[in-house]
């Protein structure tokens, strides 16, 4: 189903070690996550997306052809832009005369995003004149992604853009891509191997495996799922978002609404009613009960259907994927409970969430 | 000194000058397609242009007389299309000087290129940069120290130069008589002063040239490009 308002991609090459294969249909908006170990070919992928490296294939960015197979539209000619693991940004230029570099090359006709826009939304103002090597690595990657979005592009391609930072620069820079995903109505393919990340950021989830696709869908649902390619182990969870409702001042805890259900969790840093959250509900910390008790310190208690079960990574474990509503959750137990609880798909249960955490 | 003596001076400066020119503009493209082909034939190239470094002078001047003499292809060339015979002509000496200074300003250029990286130039092609756009916008200013290498080594391994200009170039006042040659003449006749004042000349600006090098090439370690 390629369409005008997809990304549609597929490239089989072999290369050393392994062997790119994809076919991958791509919303034309929101951020999609190209999400794996190292080495499992993300980077390639994005490469040869964006032309940089070959592989015989085709690429289509909403009803443009960019590659067919006797056709390969020079990486210059094509409305993208790519954010570097390193910058890549000039270091004989300054950061406005960086920023100018694609802004110019863009056709007057074409440009969409203003120059002062662009300046205003990586809050650059203060860095204009200063020269690339001056800058800290969070000012650095700010740059390079203004400098990106100036070429007006109808895909933007990112490449792990947060692993070189360290832990404050990252903080620095995630409300900046936060505040961007609400911005810009263009399709993001964003490359990493950071769960924290992909669950802050991403609304497309595609898991890839040397050189193949394992899996793909929206994020919540395909975190959500019991048979996951390569195991989370700790990491297994959903992703939640909604709203905050209510903050109750007394005993610091934060009232979060994901439509279907309400949780609460812990009040911590600036907080209003109303603020748009996401928040991460891990498999090791839901435990499931047959009847309601309220005779327990747990204070997440909500209603839920049992949708599959599974063993998970050790025969001692299993894992139970629940849904209250529409919205999926994963619960891992130990098979023994799973056996003397009876549990079984179709079944109704009491959820227990033990923690909440805001995805940050 | 003699004013019959400032006459090897300019024309070796003259040489110097206009040898550099056509040495940069020949050896860039040498230097961007050598740091960045795959092609099988980037060796051989590579130690074809590296040859003059390890030929005797005499070698390269011995073979450039042949083919640039009335019976080389090359000769034949220039005198069908008017221009005469190089050998012996300033014009000769400009040919031969290039062709043997050529891996002096290659080397330091193609290490300059090669230092330059894939990265920057696929980012200027991301910002919708054409190829001549990211040679000349990114890759020549970053390599510019590699430039001035290139044309400092160029200029002075010109001026230095002593056995091609002898084989090819003879001792023209006016026209050859380079400095090194003059310098070989006053000592031949045994006028030592001015050998002196000619020689000494020529040490003190070997002198500043490397030191002006090295002092160039410090400050591109340290980071010093802005």
């Amino acid at each position: 189903m390629t369409g005008p308002d997809t990304v549609h991609a597929r490239f089989r090459h072999a290369y050393p070690g392994f062997e790119l294969d994809v076919d991958l249909t791509l919303p034309g908006t929101g951020i999609t996550a190209l999400f794996g170990h190292s080495g499992c070919g993300k980077t390639t992928l994005l490469r040869c997306m964006a032309g940089l490296q070959r592989a015989p294939g085709e690429m289509t960015v909403l009803g443009e052809p960019w590659q067919t197979a006797g056709f390969h539209k020079p990486v210059h000619q094509r409305a993208l832009a790519y954010v570097f693991q390193e910058t890549h940004l000039f270091p004989h230029l300054s950061v406005r005369r960086n920023l100018e570099f694609g802004y110019r090359r863009t056709p007057a006709g074409q440009r969409r995003i203003v120059f002062d826009d662009a300046v205003h939304w990586l809050g650059l103002e203060a860095l204009l004149s200063r020269m690339p090597a001056g800058l800290s690595g969070g000012e650095r990657q700010r740059v390079a992604i203004a400098r990106a979005l100036l070429t007006s592009p109808r895909l933007l391609l990112m490449d792990e853009p947060l692993s070189a930072l360290d832990r404050a620069s990252k903080q620095e820079i995630l409300p900046y891509l936060e505040r961007l995903k609400d911005t810009l109505a263009i399709p993001v393919v964003y490359v990493s191997h950071a769960t924290a990340e992909v669950a802050r950021l991403a609304d497309h989830l595609v898991m890839m495996d040397r050189g193949r696709v394992v899996a793909q869908g929206p994020l919540q649902e395909t975190l959500a799922r019991t048979d996951p390619p390569f195991r989370l182990d700790d990491d297994a969870g959903v992703i939640l978002e909604g709203r905050l409702r209510h903050l109750d001042e007394h005993w610091h805890l934060a009232l979060f609404d994901f439509g279907q259900g309400q949780l609460w969790l812990r009040h911590e840093g600036p907080m209003r009613p109303g603020d748009r959250l996401r928040v991460q509900v891990l498999a090791r910390d839901v435990s499931l009960a047959l009847q309601e008790h309220r005779d327990q310190s747990i204070q997440n208690l909500l209603p839920a259907r049992i949708e599959r079960v599974e063993t998970d990574v050790s025969p001692g474990t299993s894992l139970v994927r629940l849904r209250v509503g529409a919205t999926p959750f994963l619960s891992r137990l130990t098979t023994r409970s799973v056996h003397q609880l009876g549990l079984r798909p179709g079944q109704g249960v009491w959820m227990q969430v033990k923690s909440v955490a805001l995805v940050d | 000194m003699l004013a019959a003596d400032w006459d090897p001076v300019w024309l070796t400066l003259r040489l110097a000058t206009v040898t550099t020119v056509l040495l940069l503009l020949v050896s860039t493209p040498i230097a961007w397609w050598l740091a960045r082909s795959r092609h099988w034939l980037r060796q051989p190239v590579a130690a074809v242009v590296a040859l003059p470094l390890v030929l005797p002078p005499t070698v390269l001047g011995f073979y450039l007389l042949l083919v640039m003499g009335p019976d080389g292809w090359v000769g034949q060339l220039t005198r069908e299309l008017g221009l005469g015979l190089l050998p012996f002509t300033f014009e000769g000496l400009v040919v031969a000087s290039v062709i043997y200074s050529l891996p002096f300003a290659v080397q330091p250029l193609q290490n300059a290129f090669e230092a330059v990286g894939e990265g920057f130039l696929e980012a200027a092609a991301t910002l919708r940069a054409a190829p001549w756009e990211r040679f000349l916008l990114v890759a020549v200013p970053l390599a510019r120290n590699g430039f001035l290498t290139a044309a400092v080594l160029g200029f002075a391994h010109t001026v230095g130069e002593f056995g091609v200009v002898l084989m090819i170039g003879g001792n023209i006042p006016g026209e050859t008589k380079v400095l090194s040659v003059a310098i070989y003449d006053h000592v031949e006749s045994l006028e030592y002063a001015q050998a002196h004042g000619l020689a000494g000349a020529m040490v003190a600006f070997s002198f500043l040239v490397l030191v002006s090098l090295y002092a160039l090439n410090g400050r591109a370690r340290t980071g010093a490009l802005r």
